[in-house]
Order: structure tokens, then sequence, then C-alpha cells
């Protein structure tokens, strides 16, 4: 079962990277960038027999190494559940 | 005094560690690979520096889930002590075995230059030769090494003077401008809460030879020394 974990550097948190990443937008003409911030994606493919049951065992893998909780937090997206990104989004 | 360097695949600072030990400071020192989980024969174990695991997902995130990693607590508890320097600070803070982390450097550039290091706590194994106050000069060279704390856990840090090293101007004032990467309050080097394990970025294995351009680093493997008393525990000062 495919789960998608999303990893992000908590707000409030400085994100030099995505700070560099939106200065060079800038230099490439876009000006109307408002807020940039880079993070991860990761895709894991887990044996479980329910969705449910892949969740949990993909949270219990960002909680022990996938994400760092003191700088990020961490989405799951398990088949049929949550999803990282609304409906349509650009993927 | 019985050291261990511990060899991950991708570390750097290894071969500079064991030369430091057996031919600077004449200790007996032996790499630990790290597979191994048997430290019993030591008394100081050192995470040196480089890319563990190719510093994958994040710097020192793999190797601090190693079973070399996972044997360090049983060993601190025994009495050994622990000393990790550059990536070996980021795997103690991602084991947890120290607070806080390390992240990507403000300036976004990878730093190596030399830096003067303020003592703050002399009274843990690793510092017990040196005064509060001194100013070290060490080399860094690092992409990720700014330190980061909540607000919290940094006013528990400088409760209990876990702070060992803070960024420095040479006549030891805490600047902005003497801060290499952003590290909160120029945190450069911690201890934990019973002073036995030392993280810091900067690299005392390069400062330990007047040919390497100065010899500073070498007053930890001193105090390491001085510490060590003779049922084989460390004593604070």
């Amino acid at each position: 079962m495919k789960v998608r974990v999303l990893v992000r550097l908590k707000s409030g948190i400085l994100d030099v990277q995505g700070a560099a990443v939106q200065r060079a937008l800038g230099g490439l003409g876009f000006a109307d960038v408002r807020g940039l911030r880079v993070g991860k994606l990761i895709e894991v493919d887990v044996d479980a027999p329910t969705p449910e049951r892949a969740r949990a065992r993909v949270d219990e893998m960002c909680r022990k190494l996938l994400a760092n909780t003191i700088l990020e937090d961490y989405t799951i997206e398990a088949p049929g559940g949550e999803r990282l990104a609304p409906p349509g989004a650009v993927r | 005094m019985r050291f261990g360097v511990v060899v991950f695949p991708g570390t750097w600072s290894d071969c500079d560690f064991h030369y430091v030990i057996s031919e600077v400071v004449k200790q007996p020192v032996k790499y630990v690979w790290h597979r191994d989980r048997n430290l019993a024969d030591l008394d100081c174990v050192v995470l040196p520096g480089g890319f563990s695991y190719g510093d994958y997902l994040r710097a020192g995130a793999v190797a601090g889930r190693s079973p070399v990693v996972e044997a360090l607590p049983e060993f601190i508890a025994g009495g050994g002590v622990v000393l990790g320097s550059c990536n070996g600070f980021q795997i103690l803070c991602e084991a947890g075995l120290l607070p806080g982390a390390l992240m990507r450097n403000e300036c976004l550039q990878y730093r190596c230059q030399s830096t003067s290091l303020l003592v703050e706590n002399a009274e843990t194994p690793f510092t017990r030769a040196l005064r509060p106050g001194q100013v070290l000069t060490m080399p860094i060279s690092h992409g990720e090494g700014k330190y980061h704390a909540d607000p919290e856990t940094l006013r528990a840090l400088n409760q209990r003077h876990q702070v060992v090293f803070r960024y420095a101007t040479p006549d030891g004032q805490v600047t902005r401008a003497a801060n290499p990467n952003g590290s909160v309050e120029n945190i450069a080097g911690i201890v934990n809460e019973e002073g036995t394990v030392l993280g810091l970025m900067p690299h005392p294995e390069r400062a330990a030879e007047s040919a390497m351009g100065g010899t500073d680093g070498l007053q930890i493997f001193h105090s390491l020394l001085g510490s060590l008393v003779e049922d084989g525990t460390f004593t604070k000062r």
C-alpha cells in the first residue's frame, strides 16, 4: 500500500532554502511570490492489510526516523484518507 | 585511557582523530565500526565529522539510529564519555542524546574557517583543563551547523550550564558577526545534563599540532585525561 508523507519545517522556523528559491524566482521575474517554503515528499510502499494500519505504521516511522519533530511537522496521506493537497491540485 | 573512534560509511574525520589520539595524545585507540554494539573495553567514544550515510534524509539522521549509537546510552550509564564533533554533534542530537537540532547554515554557505570559541563551562570532563572566559581557536567545516532549540530547552540549557562553547570574537565577545552559521545564542557546543556527552560543531582534531595552525583542540583531550580517575570513572572538577 502506497503512503505519502509530507515533511515540512515547522512554521516559525526560518527556511533559508525556501528564501533562496524565492529570491531566485524574483530574479526570473516572478515578483508576485509572497512566500515559499521547501519540504520533502516521501513515498512509502508498506505491507499493510488496511489503510488505517498503513497510516499507523508510517506514523511510527515518522516519529522514529522520517521527521525530526524538533524542527519539522509531517502529514500522512494514506489511500482513502486525508490528502496532502486538495483534489485537483497540481502534482 | 581507551578511545574508540566510530566509523560510519561516509565519515571523514576518523583518521584525523585516530592520529591525534595515538600519535599526539599517545593513548590507546581503535576504530569502532557502526554495526558494532560492544563498547565495553572503552572509556571514551568519539563520533567524528563527515557525512555519515551520505547525510541522507537529514544530517546524522540515519547514523543516529545505527547499532553503535543505540549502544551509547548503556555505555554512558556505565561511566563512559562521548565526544561528538561536527557530524558527530548532529548524530548525538538526532539520537536524542543531546537536546536540540542542527540545521542548514543561515548564510546557506558551507563554512570552512577558523573560529574563536568562548569557554562557558569549564567543569565538564572535556573542559576541566580550561577556565571560563578563555577563548579557543578551532576550525569549523560544515553546511548544517546552525544549532536550534525551542525557548524552553534553551532556558534549561542555560540554567544548567550545558552550553560549553559559544562562537565569539578573538577577544571573547559573543556577537552576531562572530556567529558563522546563525546558531541560536551563538551556541557551538553543549553537554548533556550529566556533562558526560559533548557535542560541538568545531573540529578539535584539526587543531592539535602547531603544524595545523594551533593546538587548542588538544585541551579537550588533556581535560579528558585529567578527568579519568583510578577506578575508571570520570570526575568533574
